[in-house]
């Protein structure tokens, strides 16, 4: 064997190796919450059981927090979204000087820790009187969520040509059909990816949440006190379904950005 | 901003200004200025606010200094968090490296498919899923037995060491996708060329990729420091008595202190510390904030 298909070998055994690394703890996890026994665990296996799934479909708390966090997060898309997508243009079409000005505000949310953030909101809000509750958590999130909309954003505009804007104003478009026609439309990727990475960021936030719930439940907070207060398999079997569902999603966002991505390919193409 | 009245005319500029200003004021700026002043601020009882003890102060910082333990657990969190975002480094360069300029771009982009799964799933169920793994009875003592490594069983989940794994295990990614994206954007003509010229392969990376990976390196290092420093679920959940972690006694002040005055001033702490590191890690590697957040 000479030293490079060793090399090659070494390589993929390195990759092997991570991608078990990454995988094969949920997998342990997933897998607990089939196994029939009183703590989670996938080592006696002693049979496979859906009770743990029945009593995860009985527990009310946890269907209240499933509904709170969808809120929460669909609150958190509506206003992050907007917001990005407007921070985003306006950087785009300022002096630099005050661009990396601004940019270094918008960027900051996303290297501060979830901790400060929660704990900032719940004090900045509670001094204008309105107390801790999942609104406030919207509004935590948003402030970091609301940055990775606009990374997305911006980084498509690098790709707008201004000049077609210039082409319908000159044409004479009015300023909202403009956005609305010639804009818009561009950065749908964008927004769109933006929209679901926001749906994510908040549905598994625990931190800012943690901070800002006052006594509501969201999923990820539900988790951490089973955690904390006892654990049985249900969370298992929870977390099963959720890597489920998070399998499904994205898949799907993969499919769809690759045939998004055809689509521009084939235009690029038909346009040479 | 005239280039934007003179585009979108002057009622769609002002609300997209608004926005961003309710964004960056409302939700960024003025709450961490808050944050500052009620951290100088004395928890006191409702008919004292107003009165002569309601002043601006140094005590809550005095209140960390004075405590040994707290300081301690501060260093303690620093140390091991540094250490994390090293482990995660060493992992994943060479690992981002062969992403990048090795494998085949199809069989990368199924890689990173595969990936997005343990990237989607809540750090809460990550760390979760090694408390199980490292228990007592769990999979790892199992198998150590049965293979003969280890007479019994280990306590896992004891001191740092839990901590660490499930550190690393939640945020390696933010370590991974970035030095990708530096090193792929390298033109591979210039390794070809390093490596045509007689450089050995320790000498291409580091004197061609390493520094043209640094603006990744620098983007990694800085996500995972500042989220393993931030961290409360990891430790919540695979800390034991002896390991204790700082953002664990800003919660204490918070929720059982009810002391949200000193709360603040440790929070200021830890946002310090990160503003602290974000500036280090961009003077020692040389690059932007532009380059950090992308």
């Amino acid at each position: 064997m000479n030293s490079q298909t060793f090399a090659k070998i070494t390589m993929r055994v390195y990759l092997a190796l991570f991608l078990a690394y990454m995988l094969l703890p949920l997998a342990i996890m997933g897998g607990a919450g089939l196994n029939n026994t009183r703590f989670p665990s996938v080592y006696p296996w002693v049979g496979i059981t859906d009770r743990w799934f029945i009593d995860l479909w009985n527990d009310q708390r946890m269907w209240g927090s499933v509904r709170n966090t969808t809120w929460v997060a669909l609150a958190v898309v509506f206003i992050s979204v907007p917001i990005g997508t407007a921070a985003a243009i306006l950087l785009n079409s300022v002096k630099p000087k005050v661009r990396s000005f601004l940019y270094g505000f918008m960027v900051a949310p996303i290297l501060t820790p979830g901790a400060v953030i929660g704990i900032s909101t719940l004090l900045f809000w509670n001094s204008f009187g309105v107390s801790a509750g999942l609104y406030l958590s919207v509004l935590g999130q948003v402030s970091f969520v609301a940055a990775y909309v606009m990374l997305l954003v911006l980084a498509r505009l690098q790709s707008f040509d201004p000049g077609l804007e210039e082409a319908a104003l000159d044409l004479g478009a009015s300023h909202g059909q403009v956005i609305r026609r010639i804009l818009v439309p561009h950065l749908y990727p964008a927004i769109g990816a933006g929209a679901i990475i926001a749906f994510f960021q908040s549905v598994e936030n625990f931190n800012v949440t943690l901070f800002t719930r006052g006594n509501s439940d969201t999923l990820t907070v539900y988790v951490g006190s089973k955690i904390r207060s006892g654990i049985t398999p249900t969370i298992n079997a929870l977390a099963l379904l959720l890597i489920v569902v998070t399998i499904i999603c994205a898949f799907t966002y993969e499919v769809l950005r690759r045939r998004a991505e055809k689509r521009a390919a084939a235009l690029v193409a038909a346009e040479d | 901003m005239q280039e934007l009245i003179r585009r979108y005319g002057i009622s769609l500029s002002v609300i997209m200004a608004a926005m961003t200003a309710f964004w960056l004021l409302a939700l960024v700026v003025i709450p961490n200025l808050v944050l500052f002043k009620f951290s100088f601020r004395l928890y006191l009882p409702v008919d004292q606010l107003g009165g002569p003890n309601d002043v601006y102060t140094l005590k809550n910082y005095f209140t960390f200094f004075n405590s040994p333990i707290h300081i301690n657990v501060f260093f303690l969190t620093i140390l091991y968090s540094s250490m994390v975002t090293i482990i995660c480094l060493i992992i994943t360069y060479p690992l981002a490296y062969i992403l990048a300029k090795v494998l085949k771009p199809t069989d990368t982009a199924t890689f990173f498919l595969v990936l997005l799964i343990p990237l989607w799933v809540s750090e809460i169920l990550r760390s979760f899923a090694w408390f199980i793994i490292l228990s007592m009875q769990g999979p790892l003592n199992a198998i150590l037995t049965g293979i003969g490594l280890i007479d019994k069983p280990i306590r896992w989940i004891s001191g740092f060491q839990s901590v660490v794994i499930g550190l690393v295990y939640a945020y390696i990614l933010f370590m991974l996708f970035p030095i990708y994206n530096a090193i792929q954007a390298l033109d591979t003509n210039q390794i070809e060329a390093s490596q045509d010229l007689g450089a050995s392969t320790w000498r291409t990376h580091w004197r061609v990729i390493i520094p043209h990976a640094k603006p990744g390196i620098a983007s990694g290092c800085v996500m995972v420091f500042m989220l393993c420093a931030g961290s409360v679920v990891v430790p919540t959940t695979l800390a034991s008595t002896n390991s204790r972690w700082f953002t664990e006694i800003i919660q204490q002040w918070m929720f059982e202190g009810l002391d949200w005055n000193v709360g603040s001033a440790y929070a200021f702490l830890l946002l310090a510390l990160c503003i602290l590191f974000v500036s280090l890690v961009m003077r020692v590697l040389n690059v932007r904030l532009v380059d950090i957040a992308k």
